[in-house]
């Protein structure tokens, strides 16, 4: 029963978000449209992080690395290809800064995760926090492409079919990679893999025991996760069009993993639904006041304490 | 979920159905949240009483101006930017204080078709290879002011230099100015970390500039910055062996707080500006006097560049007559700046950054015992920044 | 680079390092014994400083405002435990990090309301603002020597708690086996508000230490508060003697990277580059040292013995 009430609502979630946002904008409101893109871009990043989050126990408060990692490697290639210098990567095309977005992505999970999934518990969250502070400083300090007062990224990045600087097909994109990224985490978490990664968290011993290297799983879900949310921060940048360290503040990295626990941890669609209410209250707040971090704020504490299982967790009657 | 779509649609109805009337709406970016704030509030204040002071209106139009918030962060004023010109469609983008926030604002607002005004920020690019049409400024490209303060320096025999500002766009500029005009030896520099999270304490800095026996010491600290590095200044006992050059640090914003709590180090220090509240003429007596009266201090250069900035926009619209699709006509007006400024008169350049005078300020006591500046002398008159070759436009 | 001015510049580091240990002490122990990860504790640094100042223009002294603020914010302390902490102890860190990050929007908004935004300054008595010659050629400011003394103070205080005393054994049992010391009938409500107003008097008075050299703002406990996360992650969670090394250490670290990382930089790039790169470079090498010190001993430096 509740899972059929998650199921439909999954649909219609889905459905609402693929259709409305193109009304907004043949309505003219064109700022709508914005906020649904920045919402589908995001939720993207969440669902990423939920695999780990949700799915695999691992507490990752660095996740906005990736994001800013994944615009970099739009921003930067098509810095040079508007400037200058650095011909091996100064281009606009799109399958070349996607491409390298998920690899330096991938490269980054991989290299930090080796030495973050060492730890455990607080331990993991405050050295992923560390990465991220890391990569932040690293683009602060270079100078070349704005340092901290950021990147105007003037030209998009070219793709056959798609022309990004038209605001329907940068939603379309965007929304079809959201609903690719569904499928893949769903795919992955039914998978032996999928099922190895979540019996890790809830006993680690006995799945070491049944004869699997737990970290090995871990690894690959870190990978994967970063790979996923590299690629929504290349989305992001070329929404933006403006890219700078603020990006992979250790607040965002906060407010990412707050959409996942607003939603739901755990469950396909909870992402979602939190990055959409997170990103639509704090629209509708900061309209009215500009001291709109304050019920925000008491919002996100009420939220932790009474709402456990998030969103979807009311949704299904699986509060605890 | 619907509620809220319904309430947001709910409330962009309602902002269309208020555009049907006849007004000028203008977007006003600022600082309004974190320590930055303070800034934005002095500009808000300003705002307000240039709105107040025209009654409200411009020509037959009324003034609707829309704040929108920075936080600070380039990322939001970005934001900040696309709402205005999105959701309100307002005909003027105005404010700015932060360079890296309006250097990362301006397509938005000028590929939307919009005049883009700056009250306060800067930037080189924009005085010279990003220039555009629909831009203008009331204030000053970031080189001019500290260019005027190398000047000085130069003037009072000053050898050596030890130079401290925040790494980001403006305090760059801030550090290429003084260097460009100052003929002695820069013995140092150190760029220090800035954002929301700002590094406030300047030991070690301090402790460098000190050890490295230049003669004075240029610092560029706006907002609340500025009033710690004071203090440390002060504490450090430098005054007698390194003395103070300042651009931008020493303002309306920071005397009342370093004058309540005693910090008389300041007084006699001197900064340069575009602008005093001691200038005569009668626009300023009158924009000095109300916003005293209204907010208890005097008002800062911040606040002097927003007032001008919605009078500027006053003598562009009156021009077309109000009619605010004739963009042409409203860029030929506002190229005049034929409206009075608080500062007295000045031009544009081609690139529609003002050319105009530079005074040396002193911080002194005014009549009332309130800690204030006053003009000393005129540093450059009708002074150009030197990006305005770089623009291609006449 | 001469003799005087390293000197100078490890006086700044020990300064910088000691302020920090004043942090991430409290927020060790309330790490420790009541295993709650409170991101929030920069909030009450800030509020330390706000209510001193307010306290500072009222009675017209530092002193008098520091020792009237502490026990208020003390009470404050208690008020957000009450009120919000409590609740969550028995949750994961997962919950302890959203909520306490909830509570740093709430604590800065209110302030902002409270204060104004643009801070407040915080003068001194004349005794404390002048300088001392340690000895030749070495002059500090004198307030920064008392941060110095109050810091050392401190922490020979806390040592003596945390070793000496029946709360400081309570303490080490709590972080080592909490359900041990509540089969013991210690009441354990008590005992836990006690430590978090402990926590909170201890950050709210590095808040105003701080506040007469850099002013209480809004947002300052943000800027610390990830810093004295690192010191206690490197020192190990719970431990007294970790947080006060690792926060030397990195005290040292940060201000000797600000002083001498841009010298070193010019010797392999341009002078430009240098002097831009060398302060980000220099936030970067705490948390580089951190990964470092995590990679090769996943607890810290000094772990708990049991957990």
């Amino acid at each position: 029963m509740a899972k059929h009430r998650s199921g439909w609502l999954t649909i219609a979630v889905l459905l609402a978000l693929g259709i409305l946002p193109p009304i907004f904008l043949w309505s003219g409101q064109a700022f709508y449209m914005d906020l649904a893109t920045r919402l589908v871009i995001l939720a993207i990043a969440a669902v990423s992080l939920n695999l780990l989050l949700g799915y695999g126990g691992m507490v990752s408060f660095g996740h906005a690395a990736f994001i800013g990692i994944g615009a970099y490697c739009v921003g930067i290639p098509s810095y040079h290809a508007t400037y200058g210098e650095f011909d091996v990567i100064a281009t606009y095309s799109g399958w070349f800064q996607i491409l390298l977005a998920v690899a330096v992505s991938s490269l980054f999970a991989l290299i930090t995760g080796m030495i973050c999934l060492r730890t455990k518990g607080v331990y993991f969250i405050m050295i992923t926090m560390a990465f991220a502070q890391m990569v932040f400083y690293l683009f602060v300090s270079l100078e070349t492409y704005g340092g901290d007062d950021g990147l105007v990224i003037d030209t998009r990045s070219e793709l056959p079919l798609v022309n990004l600087d038209d605001p329907l097909q940068m939603y379309l994109l965007c929304y079809a990679s959201l609903i690719a990224t569904i499928l893949i985490v769903r795919t992955i978490i039914h998978s032996r893999f999928g099922m190895v990664l979540q019996g890790a968290k809830d006993n680690n011993e006995r799945v070491v025991t049944l004869g699997y290297n737990t970290y090995l799983y871990r690894l690959t879900a870190y990978v994967i996760s970063g790979a996923l949310c590299g690629y929504a921060g290349a989305l992001l940048g070329n929404f933006t069009t403006f890219i700078s360290p603020e990006m992979m503040d250790w607040t965002r990295s906060g407010e990412l993993m707050f959409m996942v626990i607003l939603g739901g941890a755990g469950t396909t669609l909870g992402p979602v639904l939190g990055s959409m209410i997170f990103i639509l209250v704090e629209e509708v707040l900061s309209h009215f006041t500009i001291y709109w971090h304050l019920p925000f704020g008491i919002m996100l504490i009420v939220i932790v304490l009474f709402i456990r299982g998030g969103l979807m967790g009311l949704v299904t009657g699986r509060t605890n | 979920m619907k509620k809220l779509l319904s309430t947001a649609l709910a409330v962009t109805l309602l902002g269309g159905v208020a555009a049907q009337a006849a007004e000028v709406k203008i977007g006003f970016v600022t600082t309004l949240t974190t320590g930055g704030a303070v800034i934005g509030v002095d500009q808000q204040n300003a705002v307000n009483l240039a709105v107040e002071h025209m009654g409200g209106k411009m020509g037959d139009l009324d003034v609707n101006v829309i704040f929108g918030d920075d936080g600070f962060k380039p990322e939001t004023g970005k934001q900040a930017t696309d709402k205005l010109v999105k959701q309100d469609d307002v005909t003027f983008v105005a404010g700015y204080i932060w360079s890296h926030v309006l250097l990362a604002s301006r397509k938005s607002a000028l590929d939307a078709g919009k005049f883009l005004i700056s009250a306060n920020a800067g930037p080189s690019q924009i005085a010279g290879k990003l220039c555009h049409e629909n831009f203008f400024s009331t204030s000053w490209q970031n080189d001019q002011t500290p260019m005027a303060m190398g000047e000085v320096l130069n003037q009072q025999g000053v050898k050596s230099l030890y130079i401290m500002s925040p790494n980001y766009a403006a305090g760059k500029n801030m550090v290429a100015g003084v260097e460009r005009t100052f003929k002695g030896e820069v013995k140092g520099k150190d760029f220090t970390k800035w954002g929301k999270d700002a590094q406030l304490d300047f030991s070690a800095e301090l402790a460098k500039a000190k050890a490295s026996g230049a003669d004075g010491l240029f610092v560029f600290y706006p907002g609340k910055a500025g009033g710690a590095f004071i203090k440390q200044y002060q504490q450090a006992g430098l005054k007698d062996t390194l003395p103070l050059y300042t651009v931008f640090t020493v303002d309306g914003i920071s005397l009342p707080k370093l004058q309540a709590a005693n910090f008389d180090g300041v007084l006699g220090s001197k900064t340069t500006q575009q602008w005093d509240p001691s200038l005569d003429n009668a626009q300023n007596k009158r924009f000095v006097a109300d916003f005293k009266a209204k907010h208890g201090t005097y008002p800062s250069f911040y606040a002097a560049q927003a007032y001008d900035s919605i009078f500027l926009i006053k003598s562009a619209v009156e021009a077309v007559g109000g009619d605010l699709s004739n963009m042409d006509g409203m860029r030929a007006a506002m190229k005049q700046a034929s409206y009075d400024s608080v500062r007295g008169k000045y031009s544009y350049g081609n690139n529609h950054m003002p050319v105009q005078n530079f005074y040396l300020r002193e911080v002194v006591k005014d009549a009332d015992g309130n800690w204030t500046t006053t003009v000393a002398k005129t540093v450059y008159e009708n002074h150009q920044d030197p990006y305005a070759k770089e623009c291609p436009l006449k | 680079m001469d003799v005087a001015l390293l000197f100078i510049q490890m006086f700044n580091g020990l300064q910088l390092g000691l302020l920090l240990f004043l942090v991430a002490s409290g927020l060790t122990l309330v790490f420790g014994i009541l295993d709650f990860v409170n991101l929030a504790h920069g909030g009450l640094y800030m509020i330390g400083a706000f209510i001193c100042a307010s306290f500072t223009f009222l009675t017209g002294s530092f002193v008098w405002a520091v020792l009237l603020a502490l026990p208020v914010t003390a009470i404050v302390g208690i008020v957000i435990e009450r009120t919000v902490i409590r609740h969550l102890y028995a949750r994961d860190h997962l919950d302890h990090v959203l909520g306490t990050f909830g509570l740093i929007l709430v604590l800065d908004t209110s302030t902002h309301l409270i204060w104004g935004p643009a801070g407040v300054a915080v003068p001194l008595p004349a005794w404390m603002d002048g300088r001392l010659e340690l000895f030749d050629g070495v002059v500090v400011p004198t307030f920064r020597l008392l941060i110095i003394g109050t810091g050392l103070t401190i922490a020979a205080g806390l040592f003596w708690l945390v070793n000496y005393t029946r709360l400081g054994m309570l303490i080490r049992a709590g972080a080592s086996n909490r359900t041990m010391v509540s089969a013991l009938g210690i009441d354990i409500q008590t005992l836990f508000s006690l430590v978090f107003a402990l926590g909170a008097v201890l950050a709210g008075l590095a808040g105003m230490l701080i506040s007469p050299i850099t002013e209480a703002s809004i947002g300052m406990g943000n800027e610390i508060i990830i810093t004295a996360f690192v010191v206690i992650i490197i020192g190990g969670i719970g431990s007294m003697k970790g947080a006060f090394i690792a926060a030397i250490i990195i005290g040292l670290i940060d201000t000797m990277g600000r002083s001498f990382l841009d010298d070193l930089f010019k010797i392999v790039m341009s002078t430009e580059a240098a002097e831009t790169s060398a302060p980000a470079v220099s936030a970067m090498l705490i948390y580089i040292l951190m990964a470092l010190i995590l990679a090769l001993r996943p607890q810290g430096l000094f772990p708990p013995k049991v957990r």
